[in-house]
């Protein structure tokens, strides 16, 4: 058994990779059957995934390297905590969004499905790749896969904005991960290794000036990934792409895998007490916090449904990379947990617009009073949802703030415990109203019930009730919180007792 | 075995004399000697690297019995078996593709076509497992020749192009020859190996250092360093595809690999990079090129000019890598030539295709071709991902090397032009990706067959699905496989074959 889970991560990223070959050659033609193989690929894949999470809570790290790929590094797959958190969540997500896009693509009507669904396995196994990443090398080359596949499903609409949109998107991936590479060759070149590490590998006799430049170099790669302000503007505009990708990439899988190599740079490269030394924590940590306010910020004043998760995204995000850039333990574990619920969270609300937008063609916020009558349903799963972003105990939401506000007042960071505050009151006010307004308001164009396809409503649910528990049982969903336990022991030594 | 160095250029150079004579008489006769004899070649390379990677030994040939300091001797070592695998395999595809692109762009010259590619090959494979200084200008010659002629056949401005080309060629042999002539009055041999024994007691000579200089730049004005690259676009531009395509990808690389030659394995340890900084200065010629190439290339309507362009970047990779002259930077350059030769034969064999179903030239014009010919577009993507360097493909490998190297020897402003130039290659690049995909329909009108001079319908018949006959769709697949395939494994080859042949730095 055990050999066998030391291949489960490469199986779980040719999973969907043969997905992405066959899904294709299938073609428009036999719908059903291309769905058919989409829905075996993301069960295949989770399982694989799932398999692996008692070993590696018991210590256990699967794994191999294959094939060298340049002087001493070799294309190697490990297994750890970190990557097994991040790709638990995004697979079994993959498995609900592809019901759900079957559903939106067809109720959409949208061209080139047999392209979009390929390239979204595409993505899929990039994102699996660089969580199972044994060594920076590897992660770079899954990191740019994930740029290049998701632009053909950024300008999936063939609009000219979308085109442009496109550009702008690109320029931002292939700079990211120029910048990634040219990190990656610094510290080769001077240390000989790539190798993730607990705790990192990098250490102060390298100079200050080398470990800058590293820390800048791939904070640029990571931070335009995960939106961190000045980099944030392709995430608003990449909306524009078909609501499951931006429910599932620009939700979770592709804007986390910024914030997974954030995890990653702090804590398996840097380790928690150089990146403190250098003074590299304060200064990503101020950058985090101003993220987190403005971006809530810009999210109030946005009428258009998506924008407002979008700019809500972005501050969520630098949630995630200013509880890793605090460093206290129950900051980082609060972080590690943060990916998880607002995963659960986010993609709920977006599922919730994308239902809304096919089956009423309603995109603006100002548009929906009333809508509670007609997808009573869909607008309750938003509700908790938002809530939920709120920081509202019961929900995920509440959980992750929790561990991040502790960690900022154990670190003497008081100030960060009052933008978490500030933001969670913020969140409510940009999303709260739009379940009152269409629970509570009327309008004449809703007055029936009249819910979306199941094949939307259902995923809806689950996801709502996968938010849900993670609030009422954290640690009873795919042992997440036991995870992010796992995680901060490893990169810190610090363990805790009991859970919750 | 021990004949295989010398069968490497001799066969090729038979089929190119046989191939004219039959060709005279059977035009398809000709095309298949001049295949076969590339293909043997191509065979007897391969069978080189087999040889040399087992035995760890260089396979010696002295020609006609001769021994080696008097007569002519024939090298096959891993540096040799590369470049000459690299040759004969890319003159074995683009011999494979021609004739339905010839008989498209330039009807009537085929019979003179194919011995000239022969020959072409044969030139450079000469020049790959030559160990003679002097024989090295003789194959050097044969490929220019053989070159001259094959650019020239091209549309009306070709001609000219091809002159302005013939003038720095022989400009370049010029200086290479008075290097080799300065080598043998001050050494009294031209063997390279015979040479690079005396060499170390005479560094200091002047006439040694001037004859180092001027074999040098005599042969960066082959590899066409910017600025001397001046030549390439015109000549590029007006080529028919089939030359471009065996062109482009191999003949500027055996002269930087001839620098490197040099560098390596007949100049002592050291010798570019502290008696004369000519590895230095060859870097930095080679910075201001990939710049200039890059920026270029991004103003280009012309498809095939804009290739031109970034050719003048990428050779100066090559450039770089010498410049770097330590063992991973060198690596990088060396692994460059084979990714460059492969991305850019394809994008030139992609060109041909393109001319070929719709008679297009200009990027401008191309809006929608993905609805037409899908296939070759995809192919075409395989391509650009390498040339920005997207991680599996070849093109990220080679630049890795390249920027490791560059850290190794605090050559950040290099550093830093290998970053600039990959965005700036994205730029030019995914412009284009992005028109060949997109919906054509409201200009459809201008894009369509009969108005542009592609072939006509009845030619199309035999075409794959609307797309280009097997003949050229094969070479166009096994390079996107290659670009792929040499990536993943790229390791094989710099631990096989790169990295015993820059032995010598680690040494010194």
């Amino acid at each position: 058994m055990d050999g066998f889970l030391d291949l489960a991560p490469i199986l779980a990223i040719l999973a969907s990779a043969v997905a992405a070959v066959v899904v294709p050659l299938t073609g428009e033609k036999r719908r059903n059957l291309r769905e058919t193989w989409t829905i075996i690929a993301a069960v295949v894949k989770f399982s694989l995934i799932a398999m692996m999470i008692p070993g590696v809570l018991a210590g256990e790290r699967y794994g191999m390297d294959l094939l060298e790929i340049a002087p001493g590094i070799g294309l190697s797959f490990r297994v750890d905590p970190a990557g097994l958190l991040f790709a638990t969540s995004a697979s079994f997500l993959w498995i609900l969004t592809s019901f759900y896009a079957f559903g939106y693509m067809r109720g959409a009507k949208e061209a080139k499905q047999s392209r979009f669904f390929s390239m979204l396995a595409v993505c899929l196994s990039a994102t699996i790749g660089l969580c199972f990443s044994g060594n920076i090398l590897t992660f770079v080359l899954f990191y740019e896969i994930l740029s290049v596949a998701t632009y053909p499903l950024v300008i999936h609409s063939g609009s000219k904005k979308a085109y442009e949109i496109g550009r702008q998107y690109l320029i931002y991936a292939l700079g990211a991960g120029m910048s990634l590479v040219a990190g990656l060759t610094a510290i080769y070149a001077v240390t000989g290794t790539l190798e993730f590490q607990p705790g990192g590998f990098l250490d102060a006799e390298m100079g200050t000036g080398f470990l800058w430049l590293v820390f800048i170099l791939f904070a640029i790669g990571f931070g335009m990934k995960a939106g961190v302000i000045p980099l944030q503007s392709w995430l608003p505009n990449a909306m524009i792409a078909p609501t499951p990708v931006s429910a599932l990439l620009h939700a979770v899988a592709v804007v986390k895998a910024g914030v997974f190599g954030f995890v990653r740079l702090v804590g398996y490269m840097f380790g928690p007490e150089l990146f403190a030394e250098i003074g590299a924590a304060t200064v990503l940590a101020i950058f985090a916090a101003v993220t987190i306010l403005v971006a809530s910020l810009i999210a109030i004043t946005k009428d258009d449904l998506k924008a407002r998760l979008a700019y809500s995204t972005v501050g969520h995000l630098s949630y995630i990379v200013l509880g890793i850039a605090i460093l206290a333990p129950q900051a980082m574990l609060g972080a590690a947990f943060h990916m998880i619920t607002h995963a659960a969270m986010k993609i709920t609300l977006f599922f919730c617009a994308g239902a809304i937008y096919v089956h009423t063609k309603k995109t603006k916020v100002s548009q929906l009073d009333g809508i509670g009558r007609q997808m009573p349903l869909t607008m309750a799963a938003f509700g908790v949802g938002a809530v939920g972003l709120a920081g509202v105990p019961l929900v995920g939401g509440f959980v992750s703030k929790w561990y991040l506000g502790v960690g900022a007042l154990d670190a003497g960071l008081s100030i960060y415990l009052w933008v978490f505050l500030l933001s969670g009151l913020l969140n409510a006010a940009y999303l709260v109203p739009i379940v009152t307004r269409a629970f509570l308001r009327s309008s004449p164009d809703h007055t029936r019930f009249n819910e979306a396809s199941p094949l939307m409503v259902v995923p809806i649910a689950i996801t709502m009730l996968f938010a849900l528990l993670l609030g009422i049982h954290p640690d009873g969903v795919f042992r997440f919180f036991s995870l992010a336990e796992a995680i901060v022991a490893s990169v810190t030594g610090v363990t805790f007792t009991g859970g919750i | 075995m021990s004949q295989l160095p010398a069968l490497i250029p001799t066969l090729p150079i038979l089929a190119a004399l046989l191939s004219l004579l039959v060709g005279l008489r059977s035009l398809r006769g000709g095309y298949l000697v001049a295949l076969a004899g590339t293909f043997a070649a191509f065979v007897a390379s391969v069978l080189g690297i087999w040889e040399v990677t087992t035995s760890g030994q260089p396979i010696r040939y002295a020609v006609s019995g001769w021994v080696p300091p008097i007569g002519i001797e024939f090298v096959l070592d891993h540096l040799a078996a590369y470049m000459a695998t690299l040759i004969t395999g890319i003159g074995v595809l683009v011999l494979m593709y021609a004739p339905r692109s010839i008989r498209h762009e330039s009807p009537g010259k085929a019979t003179f076509t194919y011995p000239s590619m022969a020959l072409l090959v044969a030139g450079l494979a000469g020049m790959s497992v030559t160990g003679d200084l002097f024989n090295l200008y003789v194959f050097l010659e044969i490929a220019a020749l053989a070159a001259y002629a094959l650019l020239a056949t091209g549309d009306r401005a070709g001609p000219f192009a091809t002159l302005r080309y013939l003038l720095i060629g022989a400009i370049g042999g010029g200086f290479y020859l008075l290097g080799v002539a300065f080598i043998y009055f001050s050494v009294g041999s031209i063997n390279m190996a015979d040479v690079a024994v005396r060499l170390p007691d005479l560094v200091e000579s002047p006439s040694i250092m001037s004859g180092a200089v001027l074999m040098v730049v005599g042969l960066a004005l082959k590899m066409g360093l910017f600025p001397m690259h001046f030549w390439m676009p015109d000549v590029y531009t007006n080529a028919p595809s089939s030359s471009a395509g065996l062109i482009a990808p191999i003949m500027t690389k055996v002269s930087a690999y001839a620098i490197v030659r040099l560098m390596l394995d007949v100049f002592p340890p050291g010798y570019f990079t502290e008696a004369i900084p000519i590895a230095a200065t060859i870097g930095w010629i080679s910075a201001a090129g990939i710049l200039f190439g890059s920026i270029l290339a991004i103003g280009q309507q012309d498809y095939r000019r804009m290739l031109a362009y970034s050719s003048v970047g990428q050779i100066a990779y090559v450039g770089l890598g010498i410049g770097l002259a330590n063992p991973i930077g060198l690596i990088g350059g060396l692994l460059h030539m084979v990714n460059h030769a492969l991305m850019k034969g394809l994008l030139f064999l992609i060109g041909g295709a393109i001319r070929w179903r719709t008679g297009l030239v200009r990027i401008p014009d191309m809006l929608g071709l993905g609805r037409k010919m899908p296939w070759t577009m995809y192919a075409f993507v395989i391509a650009v991902l390498a040339m920005v360097g997207i991680p599996p493909t070849a093109g990220f490998f080679s630049k890795v090397y390249l920027m490791i190297g560059a850290v190794q020897a605090d050559a950040w402003v290099w550093f830093a032009v290998i970053i600039i130039s990959s965005l700036l290659s994205g730029i030019y690049f995914f412009r284009m990706v992005e028109y060949v995909f997109k919906d054509a329909q409201e200009q459809n009108a201008a894009a369509d067959d009969s108005a542009t001079g592609g072939v006509t319908a009845r030619e199309l018949e035999g075409a794959v699905a609307g797309e280009v006959p097997a003949s050229m769709f094969i070479p166009i697949a096994i390079l996107s496989a290659a670009v792929i395939l040499v990536g993943v494994f790229n390791f094989f080859i710099v631990r096989a074959l790169l990295e015993p042949a820059v032995a010598p730095l680690v040494g010194g």
